[in-house]
């Protein structure tokens, strides 16, 4: 399976989400922002970064990119699309995905390991976890703050389609301790947190039994290789 | 050289995290006159040649696909004004000669 990074210029994590891939078993493609070639990819990764430095707004400038109507031509097929970060912030910019990313309530930018509960596990990237399965992976930004009118909030509660939620203190004001989301269809998944760097022991956030020893990020990529090993 | 003018603010019922940023940094110089700030956007679009209703229109629309994010934020404004009138104290007399929108004014938020 092949499964494409979008490269823009800004973005600080493509390389991660490439070796994030190559570790779950996949083949990592490189793609770049101003092409329109998917190059065929069974399904793509919009890495975290500052796409235009934010200018604008986050994941603005980014999301009128080339590339960008190929992976909503390919999303409306159902083309798994996960959106990390500035990824996220990308697919609600291109509409792909309800709501919209503004900076943190607390005013400052927020590093730390991040733990979530997964609330939906039927999506294409999410498969391999139970609900309601806590995780824990990085998080990193400084507009992480999820909102969306009170409309769009009912339809994704009663939809079951917040895929991630905050556990503990909410790291940045989102509503609902929302911290990433899915389209009805479940195959478009966008999340401020960060899997690709909770992919291998030594490099993953803390965990009882060992430092960095954390990879609950790695299911992400697993799960979207067992949707199609099953198709 | 004409421009127009796009102002952005950020929408009245969303936490406006910027905006309470400077109000802090207010309250703490003693300005305790100023019970809230919120900080938006200001676009100045320099035109080459004529500003006319249709352009107007495109910037219009412009403003609501691209300069901003209705899901955040609320276009204020959108106007043409003269470059000489633009920069300090542009907007402090009767000397700015701002073309109302016409037509679409209706849809700007106030």
């Amino acid at each position: 399976m092949r499964i494409g990074v979008v490269t823009f210029p800004g973005s600080l994590d493509d390389r991660d989400a490439q070796r994030a891939v190559r570790l779950a078993g996949a083949d990592p493609v490189a793609l770049w922002h101003g092409d329109h070639d998917l190059h065929g990819v069974d399904a793509i990764v919009l890495p975290g970064g500052f796409s235009y430095g934010d200018y604008l707004r986050a994941g603005a400038i980014a999301s009128r990119s080339p590339i960008m109507t190929d992976v909503i031509d390919a999303a409306n097929r159902g083309v798994p699309v996960l959106g990390i970060c500035n990824g996220f912030q990308m697919l609600t910019e291109a509409h792909l995905l309800p709501g919209g990313l503004i900076r943190n309530a607390v005013g400052t930018f927020v590093c730390r390991d991040q733990r979530l509960r997964v609330e939906n596990a039927s999506t294409a990237w999410t498969g391999g976890f139970e609900a309601g399965q806590e995780i824990t992976i990085p998080l990193k930004n400084g507009e992480g703050g999820y909102i969306a009118d009170a409309d769009t909030l009912e339809r994704l509660e009663g939809e079951g389609r917040v895929a991630f939620r905050y556990l503990g203190a909410n790291p940045n004001g989102s509503l609902n301790d929302i911290a990433g989301v899915t389209n009805e269809r479940g195959n478009v998944v966008g999340l401020m947190p960060h899997p690709e760097h909770a992919t291998e022991p030594g490099f993953g956030p803390d965990t009882p039994d060992a430092m960095r020893s954390g990879i609950d990020g790695l299911a992400f990529f697993t799960s979207v290789l067992s949707t199609f090993a099953a198709a | 050289m004409p421009t127009i003018v796009v102002e952005v603010m950020p929408k009245a019922e969303l936490l406006d995290p910027q905006g309470k940023a400077v109000a802090g940094a207010l309250a703490r110089l003693g300005k305790s006159r100023f019970s809230d700030v919120r900080l938006g956007k200001r676009f100045e679009l320099t035109v080459d040649g004529p500003v006319d209703d249709a352009l107007l229109a495109e910037v219009q629309q412009l403003a609501a696909d691209l300069l901003s994010n209705s899901v955040i934020e609320d276009v204020i404004s959108v106007h043409a004004a003269e470059a000489d009138d633009l920069g300090p104290g542009a907007d402090s007399g009767d000397t700015t000669t701002e073309t109302p929108l016409g037509a679409a004014a209706d849809s700007v938020q106030r």
